[in-house]
């Protein structure tokens, strides 16, 4: 048996939805060309799991990478609610509080060249600490995003040991202010997430966006599978080397100019 | 043929005795202390930080769980090698075996940044991982040695305690390879990556765990006065002696082959010459406390004469592996990764490049002496409540054709 409908409101339904989707369509219009112009990799739907199909990554430019600049820094502590930003996290000697990603000043001992860089999570594809958690709470994405699932972390720091880049930190006390997608608890260990949020509803990550913001555009976000993607472009065009290469982890995050 | 020498538990009577299981108990409800306080506040309290990830919890830990293996060797050396002489130790070995191993484990569990959440890893294991592997050595070793002892003491079990020998035997070789490849594999350290820390672990237990044992039997033996003849007494001397210089032998060649190849000269060199406390750690600690004063007391006729001296050198050589160990697991993270072949770093705001520092915090030292304090609690206890002891040590009940050199 069928509901009686109220025509009335059947077509105001129909009119509120085809209003909304020539909105979307006018909007997609006026802004698609501004997305194009940064490349807004298109991964997967939102509802729809993470895949081999792609493996995300960075460029990084030290060439362009300002000195003095901590853009990124600071704009990860923002988006993740961690260092200057989280007042909560008072108890900690400097040596304890988190960081997730910071800035190096490299001095070449031949030459004397300095430079900067940002410093981070390498997300490599064959991760020391995936390798050595025993339970399994370092994990590497599917789409090589390497993570830390704080449910089943019992806080060994066995990664911390393992890591090649010390892109971990520990946390050494309780943690107030914490973000949705970022949760920090109290004697677990955490990293740089490559903003897995922000990419899983094609987003960037908040420091390449920092550091275009700055106009240094010295930070490249892409699918490192995708040929046609600017990240995979420019390493087929000038390259990108791997930090501590000999060690052949695949590291996702590529950084050209360190000379 | 000579009678088989009964067991015999403690009468564990005397207000020495209480004493004794009072010191321990206040040293266990110390460290319990301080784990709730660790917990309680999260790590902060500690010395440790992001660049000493592990401290002083692990290195009493790392030298308890290596010293539990080595304490087996002489049930070991009883079953698997049948050693008649060594038969009435082999009981009080598989125990100190068992007890070492627990006091390290709760040091180790209790340190754990989520110690409640033991549960996850006993049932979520990444089989890659050397520790999810170590978790399941630990078990079966409990599990084995267990049912060894079990062999040992029950009658008409005898026919089986052979094959169980061989079996935790096999088993505490694959445990020590298994912690010392904890580090080992770590490749991104300059002080670890070498497959030669499984070997060199072994032989520290084989030290360690024979001067613990060594010490625990002089004890428990004078305190409850029954003998201990010169033949045991000097064999498990001598043994020990071979063992502290087989361990200067491997760690000199761990050093030498490190100084060979340019890329961990710089290590070297902190470890051997400019490394302050590490250096210290080494040549006082290690070197000398640990492996030359012990060999000139077991080796000069005239000292070794001396028991209490003999005891001493039992004692600088667990001194001397702590300080080993420390300097492996805090020395090794304190010395920087080479992130950058050819560069210096010049601004950083995570110590990259430097030296880290570390200051052990009275919480942390206190929760390693609570698994020392452990482990000789449950020796002393079930030495009490269960036949591990034999009645006597003497020449003429262990050897009848032993004869004084």
């Amino acid at each position: 048996m069928t509901q009686p409908v109220n025509t009335n409101e059947t077509k105001t339904d129909l009119y509120r939805r085809q209003f909304l989707g020539k909105t979307a369509a006018a909007a997609g219009f006026a802004l698609a060309p501004g997305m194009l112009l940064t490349e807004i990799a298109h991964a997967k739907p939102a509802d729809e799991a993470v895949s081999t199909k792609n493996r995300w990554g960075l460029l990084i430019n030290t060439n362009k990478c300002a000195s003095g600049c901590t853009a990124c820094v600071t704009a990860c502590q923002v988006e993740n609610g961690w260092g200057e930003i989280n007042k909560s996290e008072e108890l900690s000697r400097a040596s304890q509080k988190a960081v997730w990603i910071r800035k190096v000043k490299l001095k070449d001992k031949q030459t004397g060249h300095v430079q900067s860089l940002p410093l981070l999570c390498q997300h490599c594809e064959k991760p020391p600490c995936v390798d050595v958690c025993p339970t399994g709470a370092s994990f590497k994405r599917e789409d090589g995003i390497v993570l830390v699932d704080k449910h089943i972390c019992i806080g060994c720091r066995y990664c911390m040991m393992a890591c090649p880049y010390k892109a971990r930190s520990f946390i050494h006390e309780t943690i107030k202010n914490q973000k949705v997608h970022a949760p920090r608890g109290k004697g677990t260990v955490e990293s740089c997430t490559m903003c897995a949020h922000r990419v899983d509803n094609d987003g960037i990550p908040a420091c390449v966006e920092a550091c275009n913001a700055e106009g240094h555009q010295a930070m490249y976000f892409g699918d490192l599978k995708d040929s046609n993607s600017v990240i995979s472009k420019e390493l087929a065009k000038n390259g990108g080397q791997q930090l501590r290469a000999d060690l052949d982890l695949n590291t996702g995050v590529r950084y050209q100019g360190i000379k | 043929m000579k009678k088989n020498i009964p067991f015999i538990a403690i009468e564990g009577r005397s207000s020495g005795y209480y004493s004794l299981l009072a010191l321990l108990g206040a040293f266990i409800l110390a460290s319990l202390g301080a784990f709730y306080y660790m917990e309680h506040h999260g790590h902060y309290v500690t010395g440790m930080d992001n660049q000493i990830v592990w401290g002083m919890p692990h290195v009493f830990a790392v030298f308890l769980i290596v010293a539990a293996s080595g304490a087996l060797n002489v049930a070991s050396i009883s079953s698997a090698f049948n050693k008649k002489a060594y038969k009435p130790l082999a009981r009080l070995s598989g125990l100190l075996a068992l007890a070492l191993l627990a006091g390290g484990l709760m040091i180790l569990v209790l340190d754990l940044g989520r110690p409640e959440r033991l549960v996850i890893a006993m049932t979520y294991y990444n089989l890659k991982s050397i520790f999810a592997w170590n978790m399941l050595l630990y078990n079966g070793f409990f599990a084995i040695v267990i049912v060894y002892i079990w062999t040992m003491m029950q009658r008409n079990l005898g026919q089986y305690t052979r094959a169980a020998g061989i079996a935790a035997f096999i088993w505490r070789l694959a445990l020590t390879t298994g912690t010392g490849s904890i580090f080992g594999f770590l490749v991104a350290r300059q002080g670890y990556d070498a497959a030669i820390m499984a070997p060199m672990f072994i032989l520290m237990s084989f030290s360690f765990g024979l001067a613990v044992f060594l010490l625990v039997l002089m004890a428990s033996y004078s305190w409850t006065e029954r003998p201990i003849g010169d033949a045991i007494f000097n064999r498990l001397k001598n043994l020990l002696g071979i063992f502290v210089a087989s361990v200067l032998f491997i760690v000199a060649i761990y050093h030498l082959t490190n100084l060979y190849e340019a890329q961990h000269q710089g290590f070297e060199a902190f470890i051997l010459l400019n490394g302050g406390i590490y250096t210290q750690m080494f040549w006082i600690g290690q070197v000398m406390i640990g492996g030359i004063i012990p060999l000139i007391i077991f080796y000069t006729p005239s000292l070794a004469k001396s028991r209490g001296l003999v005891g001493l050198g039992a004692l600088l050589v667990i001194i001397g592996g702590l300080a080993q160990v420390y300097g492996i697991i805090i020395g090794g993270q304190a010395y920087p990764m080479t992130l950058f072949p050819g560069k210096e770093v010049i601004e950083t705001t995570f110590a990259d490049g430097a030296i880290a520092s570390y200051t052990p915090t009275l919480a942390e030292t206190l929760l390693g002496l609570g698994g020392v304090a452990v482990a000789l609690f449950l020796v002393a206890f079930c030495v009490k409540i269960m036949n591990f002891l034999p009645a006597s040590l003497a020449d003429k009940d262990v050897d009848p054709h032993y004869k004084a050199s």
